[in-house]
C-alpha cells in the first residue's frame, strides 16, 4: 500500500503553506517576519514555510514558560500524568497522519514511523506518566528527633534541542520526563524537520495548559544559541554533536547550569563464530541483526555501523549478510513495502557521499552499494543512498565516524580479547551489539564494551524502560528511563529536628 | 590540492568571505559524533571555547580550523579539503541560514 503525498487526493496530511512558533499555547508570527523553506526529502521539493526565528521569539517562549511554570509545577502528579496520558491518547488517534507527517518532513519509510517512531513515541508519554504517579523523595531519621526529608521540585523552564533523525520520537524522549518533572519546555526542533511537531502542538493545544510547551523554529545560530545561553533557563539539553555538545557545555558553565547530552557514537556489532553454529531462526536473527545497519538509512546515534566479525566465519557470514543486504527494498518512502527511504538532507547527502570517497582512498573495499541512488516517480531529486558494506580495518575513517548514512564498515577479530580491544577502540561509547549462543561469551563481552547500552543478540529495540546514554564523548545522561526524571528535578532538603529541647551549643 | 593537513575550495573561500563581511573574524572547528557530527563548524572567532588539547590544523581564508586532540588522532593520515555544499545545517554553525553547508572532503596523506 502506498500512502498519498500529503496535500493530494486522499492524504492523511494536509499542511498549510506557512507555520508559525507555538508560544503560550498560540501559533505566534516571528517577532521579524522572516520565514525559512522546509523541502521534503522524498522529492527535494519545498512543501510549507516555518518561522525562521530569533533571539526576541525565544524571549517571548521564555515569558511564556516563566509564566505557566507556577501553576504547573504545582499542578499535582496525578493531573499532570492524566494529561501526559490524554496527549498520548490524541497521538494515537492521530497516529497514520503523524506518521505520514514525520515520513514527509525526514525521508524515512512509513513501515518505520507507523511501527516504531510514532507507536514509541506515544508509550513514552505514558511512561512517564506513570513514573511520575510513582516517583516519590525519601526520608532519614538521623536520629531519635531529627529526620531528614528529601523532596524533589521541578527546575522550573527548560531549553531543548531535538535533532532530525526521529524528529517527533526524541522531542518525546526530551518532553515527556521534563513535563512530568513539573517544568515549562521551551523546545528548538532541528530546521532539517520542523513540521510533524507542530501538528503535535495543535493538538497537544487543547491538553496543556497555554505556555507549558512552547516551540520556536528556526537555525541553530539564530534560534538554539539564544536558548542555550539564555540565564532564564534552568537546564538545557541536546542531542547532536561533539563540537556543538561542548559549545552548550560553555553557554552552560555562563549559567552555572546543567545539561544532558546526547552526542552519537560509533556502535561496534560483535558477531562470535558459534552464530553459524546452526542453520535455524537464531542465524537469521543475527543477520537481520547486522542488516539493522540500514534502519532509518543509517541516521541513527547508535547505527551498527561498525561489525567487527570472528574471523573462523568471515567469509560465509559476510556472503550471507551481503545477500541479505541487497534484499534491502529501497523505493518511495510512503510505500509501505519500502525499507530504506531518503536520507534527511542534501548536505547529509553529500557527507555520506564524502566519507564512501574516503573509504575507497583508504583503500577500503565496497562489497555492495557504494553510491547515490536515482529513483523515478517524481523521486529522482531525492536524497536516497545505496545501503553500501565497506570491508576495511578499524584505524579507518569509517570505523572511526558516525557517517549517519546507510554504511557499515567490516572488519574481522580473532578472538575474544581482540574483539572488545577492537569495539573500545572509538572515542565514542552509546550503543553495541552481541551477538552469540554461549551466554558466557555474552555476559562477558557485555560487560567489557564500553558503552551506555549493549544489545544483546537483539538490536536497535528502543523501549521505555532501558536506559539510553554513553560513555566516553557520547555524551551525559541516561534517557529512555524514569532515573531521567532526576535530570529534570531540584532536591529540596528539609532537615527537621522534633527535639524541643535546645542544643545547649550557645 | 595542496599538501596542507587544510585547505579550502574556492567557493568555501567566497563563503568564509561573505560570512566575514556579516560576523567579523571567523574560526572553525571539526565536529565528530552523530547527526551533523563529522561536520566543520563555523563561529565568530572566540565563540567556541579553544582547549588545551584540541590541535590547530591550518588557517581557511584566515581563519583558524580547529580538531579535537582525540579525533585529529584519529584523522591525521588525511588531509581535509573545506567545500560547501546547498543544504540546511543544524548545530549552531553560521552559514546554516545562507541555505549552504560546509563540508570536508579528504584525501589520504602520510602521517606528519
Amino acid at each position: 500500500m502506498r500512502y498519498a503525498r500529503p496535500n493530494t487526493p486522499g492524504a492523511k496530511v494536509s499542511y498549510e503553506s506557512r507555520y508559525d512558533n507555538f508560544i503560550g499555547g498560540e501559533f505566534v508570527r516571528p517577532v521579524q517576519g522572516r520565514y525559512f523553506e522546509n523541502p521534503s526529502p522524498v522529492t527535494g521539493q519545498t512543501f510549507c514555510e516555518v518561522a525562521r526565528s530569533s533571539a526576541e521569539d525565544i524571549d517571548l517562549a521564555l515569558n511564556a514558560a516563566h509564566g505557566a511554570k507556577e501553576k504547573w509545577g504545582k499542578t499535582p502528579a496525578a493531573e499532570r500524568a492524566r494529561l501526559l496520558n490524554k496527549i498520548a491518547d490524541v497521538m494515537e488517534a492521530h497516529l497514520e497522519e503523524l506518521a505520514v507527517s514525520e515520513t514527509w518532513d525526514n525521508g524515512k519509510p512509513i513501515r518505520e514511523t507507523l511501527a516504531a517512531d510514532l507507536p514509541l513515541a506515544i508509550d513514552h508519554f505514558r511512561y512517564f506518566a506513570g513514573c511520575i504517579r510513582a516517583d516519590e523523595g525519601t526520608l532519614a531519621e538521623l536520629d531519635e528527633h531529627t529526620v531528614s526529608y528529601h523532596l524533589k521540585e521541578p527546575l522550573g523552564v527548560v531549553g531543548q534541542i531535538i535533532p532530525w533523525n526521529f524528529p517527533l520520537l526524541m522531542a518525546a524522549w526530551k518532553l515527556a520526563p521534563a513535563l512530568a518533572a513539573g517544568n515549562c519546555v521551551v523546545l528548538k526542533p532541528a530546521e532539517q524537520t520542523p513540521a510533524t511537531i507542530l501538528l503535535w502542538a495543535k493538538l497537544a493545544s487543547s491538553i496543556l495548559p497555554p505556555g507549558v510547551v512552547n516551540i520556536v523554529n528556526g537555525f541553530g545560530i539564530e534560534a538554539g544559541k539564544p536558548l542555550a545561553q539564555s540565564p532564564r533557563v534552568a537546564k538545557v539539553a541536546f542531542t547532536g554533536e561533539t563540537t556543538t555538545g561542548r559549545l552548550i557545555m560553555q553557554y552552560a558553565s555562563e549559567n552555572i547550569i546543567p545539561v544532558t547530552l546526547e552526542l552519537g557514537g560509533k556502535s561496534p556489532n560483535l558477531f562470535f563464530a558459534d552464530i553459524l553454529d546452526h542453520d535455524d531462526d537464531f542465524r537469521q536473527k543475527a543477520l537481520e541483526g547486522f542488516a539493522m545497519f540500514a534502519l532509518n538509512q543509517g541516521e541513527v546515534c547508535t547505527c551498527p555501523s561498525r561489525a567487527l566479525v570472528d574471523k573462523k566465519i568471515y567469509g560465509t557470514f559476510l556472503e550471507l549478510a551481503t545477500e541479505r543486504t541487497r534484499r534491502i527494498v529501497q523505493g518511495d518512502p510512503l510505500d509501505t513495502t519500502t525499507m530504506i527511504g531518503a536520507q534527511a538532507s542534501n548536505d547529509q547527502l553529500e557527507k555520506i557521499l564524502a566519507y564512501i570517497d574516503i573509504g575507497k582512498k583508504e583503500g577500503a573495499r565496497v562489497r555492495t552499494g557504494g553510491e547515490r541512488v536515482r529513483l523515478g516517480d517524481g523521486l529522482g531529486d531525492g536524497y536516497y543512498v545505496a545501503p553500501t558494506i565497506f570491508e576495511g580495518h578499524n584505524k579507518m575513517r569509517i570505523f572511526q565516524e558516525e557517517i549517519f548514512g546507510p554504511v557499515v564498515s567490516v572488519a574481522s577479530f580473532d578472538g575474544f580479547d581482540d574483539a572488545i580491544a577492537q569495539a573500545n577502540d572509538t572515542l565514542y561509547g552509546l550503543g553495541a551489539g552481541v551477538w552469540t549462543r554461549d551466554v558466557h561469551t555474552a555476559f562477558r563481552a557485555g560487560r567489557n564494551i564500553a558503552a551506555g547500552r549493549v544489545w544483546t543478540n537483539c538490536y536497535h529495540l528502543y523501549p521505555a524502560h532501558a536506559t539510553f546514554g554513553g560513555y566516553k564523548q557520547s555524551g551525559i545522561g541516561r534517557e529512555t528511563h524514569r532515573m531521567m526524571l532526576n535530570h529534570y528535578q531540584q532536591t529540596k532538603n528539609l532537615l527537621v529536628s522534633y527535639d524541643p529541647k535546645p542544643m545547649g551549643f550557645f | 590540492m595542496t599538501d596542507a593537513p587544510i585547505s579550502a575550495t574556492p567557493a568555501a573561500l567566497a563563503l568564509i568571505a561573505a560570512l566575514r563581511q556579516q560576523h567579523g573574524p571567523l574560526m572553525f572547528h571539526q565536529s565528530g559524533g552523530c547527526c551533523d557530527g563529522s561536520a566543520p563548524m563555523c563561529y565568530p572567532a572566540g565563540e567556541f571555547k579553544i582547549g588545551a588539547r584540541d590541535v590547530l590544523l591550518g588557517t581557511v581564508g584566515d581563519a583558524p580550523f580547529y580538531i579535537g586532540g582525540d579525533q585529529y588522532q584519529r584523522w591525521r593520515h588525511t588531509r581535509l579539503t573545506l567545500d560547501v555544499v546547498p543544504g540546511r545545517g543544524s548545530g549552531f554553525s553560521l552559514e546554516a541560514p545562507e541555505g549552504v553547508r560546509f563540508l570536508i572532503r579528504s584525501d589520504v596523506c602520510a602521517a606528519p
